[in-house]
Parts: C-alpha cells; structure tokens; sequence
C-alpha cells in the first residue's frame, strides 16, 4: 500500500500524508501538475473533481469543483505560492464561496526520488478548524482511523467501568 | 454540504488547544474513570496547586470537563461528548487524505500493484 503515513497534530493543525510509489519522481510530479491525473484523485467518489484551469507557477491558479450526486456543485480554488518541478510545490487554498481574505488552508507537497521509486510528502495547515471545515464537503463517508490519545481515553473509562 | 454541526470556530480552537497538553488529557483520563477532586488530581502531578488548577480551567472552558462542588471539595468529570467531537474533526479529515490517495494508486499503478 503506498500510503505510508497519516499524521495529525492537533496542537499546529496540520495533517501530513506521506506516500512511496514504485514509480519515477516525474511520474509522481505528474500526476499532481497535470489536471486530467489530478481530478481523477482530488475530489472523492461520490464528490468528482473538475479542474477548469490549472498554471502551475508562482501567484498561477486552479480552479476546480466538485460535483455532487444531486446535482449541486462546490468550488475550490488554489493560488501557487512556490513552485519548484520536480521537487515541490506550495499553495494557499482559497474558498470561491466566500470572499475570505484570510486563506483556509495551505498546502505543501514534496516530491523525492528514493532507492525503490519517489516519495510524496504533503503537508496541509489550517488557519483554523472553521477552515478545515470549509475544505471538505460530503465528505461523511470515510475510513475510522481515530485519534489513538481518545481512544486510550475511552477505552479505559470502558475497562474501568466493566470492573465497577 | 458539511456534515458536521455548526459549532463556532473560536470554541473550536479552544477543544483543540484544551487537548494540546499532556497534563490535560491525563486529568481527562483520570476524570473518565471517576470523579477525582481538584486536591487529588493536584497530588498526581510535579507541579503546584494552582497550575494544576489552571489546567483543570482550560479543560472546563473548552466544555470538556465540567466541576461540581461537593462539601468544601470540586469534584471533575468528563464531558464525553464533547471529546468525541474533537476526535471526530480530525478522523473526517484524515479520511478524506486516506481516500485521494487510494485513488491516487489507481492513476499510478493502474494494474492493481
């Protein structure tokens, strides 16, 4: 599975993805550059992404939007603050809904080349939890992978309670 | 389009920050198995009376304790509920994450590798 890592950090409210591919680095870099690839894996399956412009250059933008099982339809769009191919690239997220100077979220994606393939590094950064909630509609369905801090929590009170 | 209930975004960061601390999630720990006083966790920790009791403040103002007095003492429970919710932000998140990378595989390694 090339997913290698999901990592959260409640405290910085950030959440890195790192994955390793048996693939070359520019196929990697690719896959991310390119919108046709891109759209085939931003957006999930009950919310298809289309990109409807993408100019992967400093203050370049992209512009997508999900589309939903009823028709509706949710806006996204990026603003590239670094650009360095094939290694990395950086950009602020913006929400096309609302006039918000203050940006929602960040994001950072690395591209390494390693002894079996390439890896990819992506970090994500929240302004705040309002704007991590704002980057992510219908997104209700989804594997449980619970914070293992509150599931030591709760376990324990559940123990604690079976011997009472 | 957002699943999760509207909740303000300042009392948001205030879970998040409360949940930060080593000390506050084991005060919240121990507030789960039962209902310790401010004096006995205060006992369980290097660190003064007061600082413990701020802690004990930044959990309560984040909702995720609640004080009740009992005799001259406060005893400390857990709100439950709202400990779920921070976990359940994160989850919802990572679940996102998790699935564009499983789609990613199918654009990288289309034969299933």
């Amino acid at each position: 599975m090339p997913l290698t890592s999901v990592t959260k950090d409640a405290v910085q409210l950030t959440l890195t993805v790192v994955g390793d591919y048996p693939v070359p680095q520019q196929r990697l870099w690719d896959a991310f550059a390119d919108p046709r690839q891109l759209e085939r894996f931003w957006g999930p399956p009950t919310w298809p992404a289309t990109f409807t412009r993408l100019d992967l250059e400093v203050g370049g933008r992209a512009e997508y939007f999900l589309s939903g099982q009823n028709g509706e339809k949710w806006s996204g769009s990026w603003t590239y603050t670094a650009v360095n191919p094939i290694s990395s690239f950086e950009a602020d997220d913006g929400e096309d809904n609302t006039e918000d100077e203050d940006m929602p979220s960040s994001m950072k994606f690395t591209f390494d080349a390693t002894p079996t393939g390439s890896r990819t590094t992506i970090v994500t950064r929240f302004s705040s939890i309002e704007a991590m909630e704002q980057t992510t509609p219908g997104m209700e369905q989804g594997l449980r992978a619970a914070m293992p801090q509150l599931d030591v929590l709760l376990a324990e009170r559940g123990a604690s309670a079976a011997h009472a | 389009m957002v699943v999760l209930q509207e909740e303000s975004e300042e009392s948001l960061n205030q879970l998040f920050r409360a949940l930060a601390d080593g000390t506050r999630r084991d005060i919240l720990a121990r507030s789960l198995t039962g209902a310790p006083s401010v004096t006995e966790l205060a006992a369980r920790y290097e660190m003064s009376f007061a600082a413990v009791q701020k802690h004990v403040a930044v959990l309560e103002r984040a909702g995720l304790i609640q004080k009740r007095p009992n005799g001259r003492e406060q005893l400390v429970s857990t709100n439950q509920a709202r400990l779920r919710r921070a976990s359940e932000l994160l989850d919802h998140y990572e679940s996102i994450w998790r699935q564009r990378m499983a789609q990613l595989d199918e654009v990288l390694l289309p034969k299933g590798k």
